[in-house]
Protein backbone atom coordinates (compact mmCIF):
# COMPACT_ATOMS: atom_id res chain seq x y z
CA UNK A 1 0.00 0.00 0.00
CA UNK A 2 0.95 3.47 -0.79
CA UNK A 3 0.25 6.60 0.77
CA UNK A 4 -0.72 9.40 -2.09
CA UNK A 5 -0.83 13.43 -1.62
CA UNK A 6 -3.05 14.46 -3.69
CA UNK A 7 -2.58 18.25 -4.86
CA UNK A 8 -5.63 21.05 -4.76
CA UNK A 9 -5.04 20.69 -8.40
CA UNK A 10 -6.49 17.42 -8.58
CA UNK A 11 -9.18 17.08 -5.69
CA UNK A 12 -12.17 17.27 -7.73
CA UNK A 13 -11.03 13.72 -9.10
CA UNK A 14 -10.88 12.50 -5.84
CA UNK A 15 -14.09 14.49 -4.06
CA UNK A 16 -11.79 16.59 -1.97
CA UNK A 17 -9.74 13.99 -0.27
CA UNK A 18 -5.96 15.36 -0.30
CA UNK A 19 -4.64 11.76 1.32
CA UNK A 20 -5.56 9.16 -0.34
CA UNK A 21 -4.08 5.19 -0.87
CA UNK A 22 -3.47 3.01 -3.76
CA UNK A 23 -1.39 0.08 -5.21
CA UNK A 24 1.84 -0.14 -7.17
CA UNK A 25 5.50 -1.15 -7.81
CA UNK A 26 6.42 1.71 -9.76
CA UNK A 27 4.89 5.62 -9.97
CA UNK A 28 3.65 4.72 -13.44
CA UNK A 29 1.78 1.81 -11.54
CA UNK A 30 0.58 4.02 -8.81
CA UNK A 31 -1.26 6.46 -11.06
CA UNK A 32 -2.68 3.75 -13.46
CA UNK A 33 -4.03 2.36 -10.15
CA UNK A 34 -5.25 5.68 -8.95
CA UNK A 35 -6.70 6.36 -12.82
CA UNK A 36 -8.89 3.12 -12.31
CA UNK A 37 -10.63 4.84 -9.03
CA UNK A 38 -10.31 8.14 -10.17
CA UNK A 39 -10.60 8.18 -14.07
CA UNK A 40 -9.04 10.68 -16.17
CA UNK A 41 -6.46 11.67 -13.25
CA UNK A 42 -3.12 9.80 -14.68
CA UNK A 43 -3.62 12.10 -18.50
CA UNK A 44 -3.36 15.29 -16.48
CA UNK A 45 -0.32 14.15 -14.63
CA UNK A 46 1.72 12.04 -17.01
CA UNK A 47 1.75 12.47 -20.90
CA UNK A 48 1.01 9.96 -23.66
CA UNK A 49 4.47 9.33 -23.75
CA UNK A 50 4.88 8.48 -20.09
CA UNK A 51 6.69 11.56 -18.98
CA UNK A 52 5.65 13.52 -16.06
CA UNK A 53 4.06 17.12 -17.25
CA UNK A 54 6.17 19.76 -16.74
CA UNK A 55 4.41 21.68 -14.10
CA UNK A 56 3.69 18.62 -12.11
CA UNK A 57 6.12 17.09 -9.72
CA UNK A 58 6.13 13.93 -8.25
CA UNK A 59 8.22 12.69 -4.76
CA UNK A 60 8.91 9.45 -3.30
CA UNK A 61 9.44 10.52 0.54
CA UNK A 62 11.96 13.09 0.24
CA UNK A 63 13.01 12.31 -3.29
CA UNK A 64 12.39 13.98 -6.58
CA UNK A 65 11.17 11.05 -9.44
CA UNK A 66 11.36 12.14 -12.61
CA UNK A 67 10.55 9.01 -14.39
CA UNK A 68 7.36 6.94 -14.24
CA UNK A 69 9.37 3.55 -14.05
CA UNK A 70 10.69 4.73 -10.56
CA UNK A 71 9.75 2.45 -8.50
CA UNK A 72 8.11 2.78 -5.17
CA UNK A 73 8.65 1.13 -1.80
CA UNK A 74 5.58 -0.98 -0.58
CA UNK A 75 4.23 1.12 2.48
CA UNK A 76 6.22 4.04 1.37
CA UNK A 77 4.66 7.84 0.14
CA UNK A 78 4.50 9.37 -2.88
CA UNK A 79 3.45 12.92 -3.43
CA UNK A 80 2.47 14.97 -5.96
CA UNK A 81 2.69 18.42 -6.66
CA UNK A 82 1.28 21.73 -8.80
CA UNK A 83 5.09 23.07 -9.51
CA UNK A 84 5.02 27.11 -10.62
CA UNK A 85 3.25 27.03 -13.57
CA UNK A 86 3.27 30.86 -14.35
CA UNK A 87 0.72 33.89 -13.74
CA UNK B 1 -35.62 39.21 -37.16
CA UNK B 2 -35.66 38.58 -33.17
CA UNK B 3 -33.48 35.87 -31.36
CA UNK B 4 -32.38 35.14 -28.40
CA UNK B 5 -28.31 34.82 -28.48
CA UNK B 6 -25.93 32.33 -26.15
CA UNK B 7 -22.13 33.64 -26.08
CA UNK B 8 -20.29 30.80 -25.13
CA UNK B 9 -16.97 32.57 -23.86
CA UNK B 10 -13.51 30.91 -23.43
CA UNK B 11 -10.47 32.57 -21.16
CA UNK B 12 -7.64 31.89 -20.14
CA UNK B 13 -9.06 31.75 -16.97
CA UNK B 14 -12.35 29.95 -16.91
CA UNK B 15 -15.26 30.26 -18.91
CA UNK B 16 -18.73 31.50 -18.76
CA UNK B 17 -22.09 31.84 -20.77
CA UNK B 18 -24.09 35.35 -21.45
CA UNK B 19 -27.38 35.12 -22.84
CA UNK B 20 -29.73 37.87 -24.27
CA UNK B 21 -33.86 38.60 -24.64
CA UNK B 22 -35.17 38.52 -27.81
CA UNK B 23 -33.79 41.64 -29.19
CA UNK B 24 -29.91 41.20 -27.94
CA UNK B 25 -30.48 43.99 -25.68
CA UNK B 26 -30.16 42.48 -21.84
CA UNK B 27 -27.73 40.04 -21.11
CA UNK B 28 -27.44 38.10 -18.03
CA UNK B 29 -24.22 35.87 -17.51
CA UNK B 30 -23.84 32.12 -16.03
CA UNK B 31 -20.09 31.32 -14.51
CA UNK B 32 -17.69 31.16 -14.09
CA UNK B 33 -17.34 27.83 -14.94
CA UNK B 34 -14.00 25.91 -14.32
CA UNK B 35 -12.51 28.53 -12.66
CA UNK B 36 -8.64 28.95 -13.47
CA UNK B 37 -8.91 26.73 -16.44
CA UNK B 38 -7.31 27.56 -19.80
CA UNK B 39 -10.42 26.91 -22.08
CA UNK B 40 -8.70 27.77 -25.84
CA UNK B 41 -12.40 26.84 -27.07
CA UNK B 42 -16.18 26.48 -26.45
CA UNK B 43 -18.21 25.21 -29.12
CA UNK B 44 -22.18 23.59 -29.22
CA UNK B 45 -23.43 21.18 -31.77
CA UNK B 46 -25.07 22.96 -34.09
CA UNK B 47 -26.70 19.18 -34.96
CA UNK B 48 -28.40 18.47 -31.49
CA UNK B 49 -28.18 22.04 -30.03
CA UNK B 50 -27.19 20.41 -26.58
CA UNK B 51 -23.65 18.84 -26.91
CA UNK B 52 -20.94 21.15 -25.54
CA UNK B 53 -17.21 20.58 -25.69
CA UNK B 54 -14.90 22.76 -23.85
CA UNK B 55 -10.89 22.36 -25.32
CA UNK B 56 -9.57 22.65 -21.58
CA UNK B 57 -6.05 22.65 -19.46
CA UNK B 58 -4.47 24.43 -16.46
CA UNK B 59 -1.27 25.50 -15.61
CA UNK B 60 -0.19 22.09 -14.12
CA UNK B 61 -2.09 19.85 -15.33
CA UNK B 62 -2.27 18.10 -19.02
CA UNK B 63 -5.33 18.79 -21.39
CA UNK B 64 -8.44 17.44 -21.31
CA UNK B 65 -12.21 18.10 -23.37
CA UNK B 66 -14.87 18.89 -21.07
CA UNK B 67 -17.99 17.43 -22.13
CA UNK B 68 -22.18 18.60 -21.61
CA UNK B 69 -25.05 16.60 -23.28
CA UNK B 70 -27.53 18.82 -21.73
CA UNK B 71 -26.50 22.39 -22.90
CA UNK B 72 -24.33 23.44 -20.21
CA UNK B 73 -26.68 22.37 -17.42
CA UNK B 74 -24.12 19.31 -16.49
CA UNK B 75 -20.29 18.51 -17.58
CA UNK B 76 -18.01 15.36 -17.20
CA UNK B 77 -14.46 15.35 -18.65
CA UNK B 78 -13.93 13.31 -21.55
CA UNK B 79 -12.73 9.27 -21.13
CA UNK B 80 -10.22 9.99 -23.78
CA UNK B 81 -8.91 13.04 -24.53
CA UNK B 82 -6.81 13.82 -27.51
CA UNK B 83 -3.43 12.29 -27.76
CA UNK B 84 -0.97 11.48 -30.08
CA UNK B 85 0.18 7.54 -29.82
CA UNK B 86 2.37 6.22 -27.30
CA UNK B 87 5.57 5.54 -28.57
CA UNK B 88 4.73 8.35 -31.17
CA UNK B 89 7.99 8.45 -33.85
CA UNK B 90 7.57 11.50 -33.13
CA UNK B 91 8.10 11.87 -29.60
CA UNK B 92 4.48 13.90 -29.39
CA UNK B 93 2.63 14.69 -26.20
CA UNK B 94 -0.53 17.40 -26.51
CA UNK B 95 0.20 20.20 -24.77
CA UNK B 96 -3.61 21.54 -25.43
CA UNK B 97 -6.18 21.38 -27.81
CA UNK B 98 -6.80 24.10 -29.70
CA UNK B 99 -9.90 24.11 -31.97
CA UNK B 100 -13.04 22.30 -31.72
CA UNK B 101 -15.26 21.35 -34.57
CA UNK B 102 -18.46 19.61 -35.18
CA UNK B 103 -18.53 17.23 -37.37
CA UNK B 104 -20.38 17.10 -40.90
CA UNK B 105 -24.37 17.31 -40.55
CA UNK B 106 -24.53 14.11 -41.89
CA UNK B 107 -22.09 12.62 -39.53
CA UNK B 108 -23.86 13.05 -36.06
CA UNK B 109 -21.65 12.74 -33.31
CA UNK B 110 -18.33 13.27 -35.02
CA UNK B 111 -16.20 15.86 -33.80
CA UNK B 112 -12.78 17.27 -34.72
CA UNK B 113 -9.92 18.44 -32.83
CA UNK B 114 -6.92 20.37 -33.29
CA UNK B 115 -4.12 20.53 -30.81
CA UNK B 116 -0.73 22.03 -29.93
CA UNK B 117 1.95 20.80 -31.09
CA UNK B 118 -0.14 20.33 -34.24
CA UNK B 119 -2.30 17.35 -34.77
CA UNK B 120 -5.82 16.13 -36.01
CA UNK B 121 -8.19 14.42 -33.82
CA UNK B 122 -11.81 13.01 -34.79
CA UNK B 123 -14.38 11.78 -32.19
CA UNK B 124 -17.14 9.58 -33.37
CA UNK B 125 -18.98 9.44 -29.99
CA UNK B 126 -19.59 13.36 -29.35
CA UNK B 127 -16.60 14.04 -27.75
CA UNK B 128 -16.08 10.99 -25.16
CA UNK B 129 -13.17 9.30 -26.55
CA UNK B 130 -10.56 10.50 -29.27
CA UNK B 131 -8.63 9.08 -31.94
CA UNK B 132 -5.54 10.61 -34.01
CA UNK B 133 -5.86 11.16 -37.81
CA UNK B 134 -2.68 9.59 -38.82
CA UNK B 135 -3.39 10.79 -42.62
CA UNK B 136 -2.21 13.92 -41.02
CA UNK B 137 -0.36 12.97 -37.87
CA UNK B 138 2.16 10.16 -39.47
CA UNK B 139 2.12 12.18 -43.03
CA UNK B 140 5.78 11.95 -44.18
CA UNK B 141 5.84 15.72 -44.41
CA UNK B 142 4.44 15.96 -40.74
CA UNK B 143 7.78 17.24 -39.49
CA UNK B 144 8.79 19.47 -41.85
CA UNK B 145 5.22 20.90 -41.92
CA UNK B 146 5.45 21.62 -38.16
CA UNK B 147 8.96 21.97 -37.03
CA UNK B 148 8.95 21.50 -33.21
CA UNK B 149 10.80 24.90 -33.08
CA UNK B 150 8.27 26.58 -35.13
CA UNK B 151 5.06 28.34 -33.85
CA UNK B 152 2.94 30.75 -31.68
CA UNK B 153 4.55 31.91 -28.34
CA UNK B 154 2.08 29.47 -26.62
CA UNK B 155 3.75 26.80 -28.88
CA UNK B 156 3.05 24.98 -32.47
CA UNK B 157 -0.65 24.87 -33.30
CA UNK B 158 -3.29 23.33 -35.45
CA UNK B 159 -5.36 26.20 -35.07
CA UNK B 160 -8.62 25.35 -37.54
CA UNK B 161 -10.85 22.75 -38.98
CA UNK B 162 -12.94 23.67 -41.91
CA UNK B 163 -15.59 21.39 -43.61
CA UNK B 164 -17.33 21.59 -46.71
CA UNK B 165 -21.23 21.93 -45.94
CA UNK B 166 -21.73 19.86 -49.20
CA UNK B 167 -19.15 17.52 -48.84
CA UNK B 168 -17.96 15.51 -45.43
CA UNK B 169 -14.42 14.20 -47.36
CA UNK B 170 -13.35 17.60 -48.17
CA UNK B 171 -11.72 19.71 -45.44
CA UNK B 172 -9.47 22.40 -44.74
CA UNK B 173 -6.81 23.05 -41.83
CA UNK B 174 -5.27 26.52 -40.85
CA UNK B 175 -1.67 26.50 -38.75
CA UNK B 176 0.80 28.04 -37.90
CA UNK B 177 3.24 26.83 -39.96
CA UNK B 178 2.14 24.97 -43.02
CA UNK B 179 -0.33 27.34 -43.65
CA UNK B 180 -3.48 26.19 -45.13
CA UNK B 181 -4.19 22.28 -46.13
CA UNK B 182 -6.76 20.58 -47.97
CA UNK B 183 -7.74 17.30 -47.98
CA UNK B 184 -10.82 15.80 -50.25
CA UNK B 185 -10.55 11.79 -48.78
CA UNK B 186 -11.43 13.33 -44.98
CA UNK B 187 -7.78 13.03 -43.97
CA UNK B 188 -6.26 10.31 -45.90
CA UNK B 189 -4.13 12.48 -48.02
CA UNK B 190 -3.19 16.14 -47.64
CA UNK B 191 -1.73 19.21 -49.68
CA UNK B 192 -0.70 22.50 -49.20
CA UNK B 193 -3.07 25.82 -50.78
CA UNK B 194 -1.08 28.48 -50.12
CA UNK B 195 -0.41 29.87 -53.46
CA UNK B 196 0.27 33.61 -53.44
CA UNK B 197 -0.19 33.47 -49.74
CA UNK B 198 3.06 35.98 -48.19
CA UNK B 199 5.76 34.63 -45.74
CA UNK B 200 7.46 37.90 -44.53
CA UNK B 201 9.21 35.78 -42.38
CA UNK B 202 11.01 33.19 -44.66
CA UNK B 203 13.43 33.59 -47.03
CA UNK B 204 11.35 32.88 -49.99
CA UNK B 205 8.55 34.81 -49.27
CA UNK B 206 5.67 33.20 -51.13
CA UNK B 207 6.68 28.99 -50.79
CA UNK B 208 5.10 26.10 -51.00
CA UNK B 209 4.03 25.95 -47.04
CA UNK B 210 5.52 27.54 -44.11
CA UNK B 211 2.49 30.21 -44.10
CA UNK B 212 1.21 31.09 -40.49
CA UNK B 213 -2.24 31.08 -41.58
CA UNK B 214 -4.50 32.75 -38.32
CA UNK B 215 -7.83 32.11 -39.47
CA UNK B 216 -9.91 30.95 -42.46
CA UNK B 217 -13.20 30.97 -42.90
CA UNK B 218 -15.55 29.99 -45.50
CA UNK B 219 -18.78 31.72 -46.32
CA UNK B 220 -21.80 30.55 -45.08
CA UNK B 221 -23.29 31.28 -48.28
CA UNK B 222 -21.26 29.95 -50.68
CA UNK B 223 -18.49 27.82 -49.48
CA UNK B 224 -16.28 27.80 -52.53
CA UNK B 225 -15.44 31.30 -51.01
CA UNK B 226 -12.21 31.36 -48.60
CA UNK B 227 -11.71 34.54 -46.51
CA UNK B 228 -7.89 34.41 -45.06
CA UNK B 229 -6.69 36.52 -42.18
CA UNK B 230 -3.21 35.36 -42.44
CA UNK B 231 -0.11 36.88 -40.40
CA UNK B 232 0.97 38.38 -43.01
CA UNK B 233 -2.40 40.10 -44.57
CA UNK B 234 -5.80 39.47 -45.53
CA UNK B 235 -6.64 37.37 -48.45
CA UNK B 236 -9.48 35.56 -50.15
CA UNK B 237 -9.87 32.65 -52.38
CA UNK B 238 -12.26 31.65 -54.78
CA UNK B 239 -12.54 28.32 -55.38
CA UNK B 240 -11.67 25.77 -57.31
CA UNK B 241 -9.11 28.69 -57.79
CA UNK B 242 -5.75 27.90 -56.21
CA UNK B 243 -4.57 31.37 -56.01
CA UNK B 244 -5.24 33.59 -52.96
CA UNK B 245 -5.63 37.29 -53.50
CA UNK B 246 -4.13 39.82 -50.97
CA UNK B 247 -7.34 41.52 -50.62
CA UNK B 248 -5.68 43.61 -47.16
CA UNK B 249 -3.88 45.84 -49.88
CA UNK B 250 -6.83 48.24 -50.12
CA UNK B 251 -6.78 48.79 -46.26
CA UNK B 252 -5.48 52.05 -44.94
CA UNK B 253 -2.08 52.05 -45.10
CA UNK B 254 -1.93 53.47 -41.32
CA UNK B 255 -3.62 50.74 -40.14
CA UNK B 256 -2.63 47.38 -42.06
CA UNK B 257 -3.87 44.25 -42.86
CA UNK B 258 -2.30 42.24 -40.08
CA UNK B 259 -4.76 40.36 -37.11
CA UNK B 260 -6.02 37.45 -35.89
CA UNK B 261 -9.45 36.58 -37.14
CA UNK B 262 -11.45 37.38 -39.92
CA UNK B 263 -15.45 36.86 -39.99
CA UNK B 264 -17.58 36.32 -42.47
CA UNK B 265 -21.61 37.37 -42.94
CA UNK B 266 -23.68 34.79 -43.23
CA UNK B 267 -26.03 35.47 -45.74
CA UNK B 268 -23.68 37.95 -48.26
CA UNK B 269 -20.98 36.02 -49.90
CA UNK B 270 -18.99 39.53 -50.40
CA UNK B 271 -19.37 40.48 -46.92
CA UNK B 272 -16.61 40.04 -44.48
CA UNK B 273 -15.09 41.79 -41.05
CA UNK B 274 -11.98 42.15 -39.65
CA UNK B 275 -10.16 43.35 -36.62
CA UNK B 276 -6.73 44.54 -37.31
CA UNK B 277 -3.62 45.02 -35.04
CA UNK B 278 -0.51 46.29 -34.77
CA UNK B 279 2.26 43.95 -36.61
CA UNK B 280 4.49 46.99 -37.06
CA UNK B 281 8.02 46.78 -35.77
CA UNK B 282 8.02 44.51 -32.43
CA UNK B 283 4.45 43.52 -33.41
CA UNK B 284 2.55 45.24 -30.50
CA UNK B 285 -0.65 43.07 -31.28
CA UNK B 286 -2.51 46.16 -30.62
CA UNK B 287 -5.16 47.88 -31.87
CA UNK B 288 -3.39 50.26 -34.55
CA UNK B 289 -3.11 53.61 -32.86
CA UNK B 290 -4.91 52.75 -29.54
CA UNK B 291 -7.97 53.32 -31.43
CA UNK B 292 -9.84 49.87 -31.76
CA UNK B 293 -12.20 49.01 -34.71
CA UNK B 294 -13.53 46.40 -36.99
CA UNK B 295 -12.97 47.03 -40.74
CA UNK B 296 -16.19 45.94 -43.16
CA UNK B 297 -15.97 44.90 -46.71
CA UNK B 298 -18.97 44.70 -48.66
CA UNK B 299 -17.27 44.12 -51.94
CA UNK B 300 -15.09 40.92 -51.67
CA UNK B 301 -12.16 42.90 -50.24
CA UNK B 302 -11.67 45.61 -52.77
CA UNK B 303 -12.40 48.16 -50.48
CA UNK B 304 -12.69 48.83 -46.55
CA UNK B 305 -14.60 50.73 -44.08
CA UNK B 306 -13.88 51.30 -40.53
CA UNK B 307 -16.18 50.95 -37.86
CA UNK B 308 -15.63 52.40 -35.02
CA UNK B 309 -18.80 54.26 -33.03
CA UNK B 310 -18.85 53.16 -29.74
CA UNK B 311 -15.14 51.72 -28.62
CA UNK B 312 -13.09 53.68 -27.40
CA UNK B 313 -11.72 56.94 -29.52
CA UNK B 314 -8.24 56.92 -28.06
CA UNK B 315 -6.05 54.39 -25.79
CA UNK B 316 -8.26 51.52 -26.40
CA UNK B 317 -5.05 48.81 -26.63
CA UNK B 318 -6.68 45.84 -27.07
CA UNK B 319 -6.90 43.16 -29.44
CA UNK B 320 -9.00 40.31 -30.32
CA UNK B 321 -7.59 36.53 -30.65
CA UNK B 322 -8.49 34.02 -33.29
CA UNK B 323 -11.89 32.65 -31.53
CA UNK B 324 -13.22 35.75 -30.21
CA UNK B 325 -14.41 37.21 -33.13
CA UNK B 326 -17.93 35.82 -34.06
CA UNK B 327 -21.51 36.61 -35.48
CA UNK B 328 -24.89 35.13 -35.36
CA UNK B 329 -27.03 34.70 -37.89
CA UNK B 330 -30.22 37.12 -36.84
CA UNK B 331 -31.12 39.90 -39.40
CA UNK B 332 -29.47 42.80 -38.95
CA UNK B 333 -26.42 40.58 -38.36
CA UNK B 334 -25.25 40.65 -34.63
CA UNK B 335 -21.34 41.19 -34.16
CA UNK B 336 -19.32 39.91 -30.65
CA UNK B 337 -15.88 40.29 -30.09
CA UNK B 338 -13.82 39.29 -27.14
CA UNK B 339 -11.46 41.21 -26.07
CA UNK B 340 -7.58 40.41 -24.62
CA UNK B 341 -8.30 42.98 -22.12
CA UNK B 342 -11.62 40.74 -20.57
CA UNK B 343 -14.50 42.83 -21.79
CA UNK B 344 -17.18 41.30 -24.49
CA UNK B 345 -18.39 44.10 -27.51
CA UNK B 346 -21.51 43.32 -29.32
CA UNK B 347 -22.79 45.56 -32.51
CA UNK B 348 -26.73 44.89 -33.38
CA UNK B 349 -26.62 46.79 -36.88
CA UNK B 350 -24.06 44.73 -38.69
CA UNK B 351 -20.73 47.21 -37.16
CA UNK B 352 -22.24 50.19 -37.65
CA UNK B 353 -22.10 50.70 -33.93
CA UNK B 354 -20.46 48.99 -30.55
CA UNK B 355 -20.95 48.69 -27.17
CA UNK B 356 -19.70 46.84 -24.43
CA UNK B 357 -21.74 43.92 -22.78
CA UNK B 358 -19.15 42.32 -20.12
CA UNK B 359 -16.14 44.20 -18.64
CA UNK B 360 -13.73 42.72 -15.99
CA UNK B 361 -13.41 39.09 -17.42
CA UNK B 362 -9.92 36.96 -17.44
CA UNK B 363 -8.16 37.00 -21.08
CA UNK B 364 -10.67 36.08 -23.56
CA UNK B 365 -9.59 33.54 -26.20
CA UNK B 366 -12.82 31.92 -27.66
CA UNK B 367 -16.62 33.32 -28.28
CA UNK B 368 -18.88 31.50 -30.07
CA UNK B 369 -22.84 33.10 -30.76
CA UNK B 370 -25.62 30.23 -31.08
CA UNK B 371 -28.99 30.59 -30.85
CA UNK B 372 -30.62 30.22 -27.47
CA UNK B 373 -32.19 26.89 -27.26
Amino acid sequence: MIRVSIPSQLIAYTDGATRVEAEGATVGGVLDDLDRRYPGLKFRVIDEQDRIRRHVRIFLGQDEARRTDAAVRDGGELLIFGALSGG
Amino acid sequence: MAQAIQLLVGTRKGAWIYRSDQHRQAWSVEGPMFLGQIVNHFVRDPRDGRTMLMAASTGHLGPTILRSVDGGATWAEAKRPPAFPKGDPHGRSVDHSFWLEPGHADEPGVWWAGSSPPGLFRSADGGETWDGVEGLNQHPQVMAWFPPEGGTPDGAILNQILIDPRDARHMYLATCSAGVLETRDQGATWRPLNQNVRCDFLPDPYPEFGQDSHYVALAPSDPDRLWQQNHCGIYRLDRPGERWERIGEAMPKDVGDIGFTIVPHARDRDTAWVWPMDGTEVWPRTSPGGRPAAYRTRDAGASWERQDRGFPAEQGWFTVKRQAFCADRADPLGLYIGTTGGEIWMSGDEGASWRQIAAHLPEIYSVAAVEAA
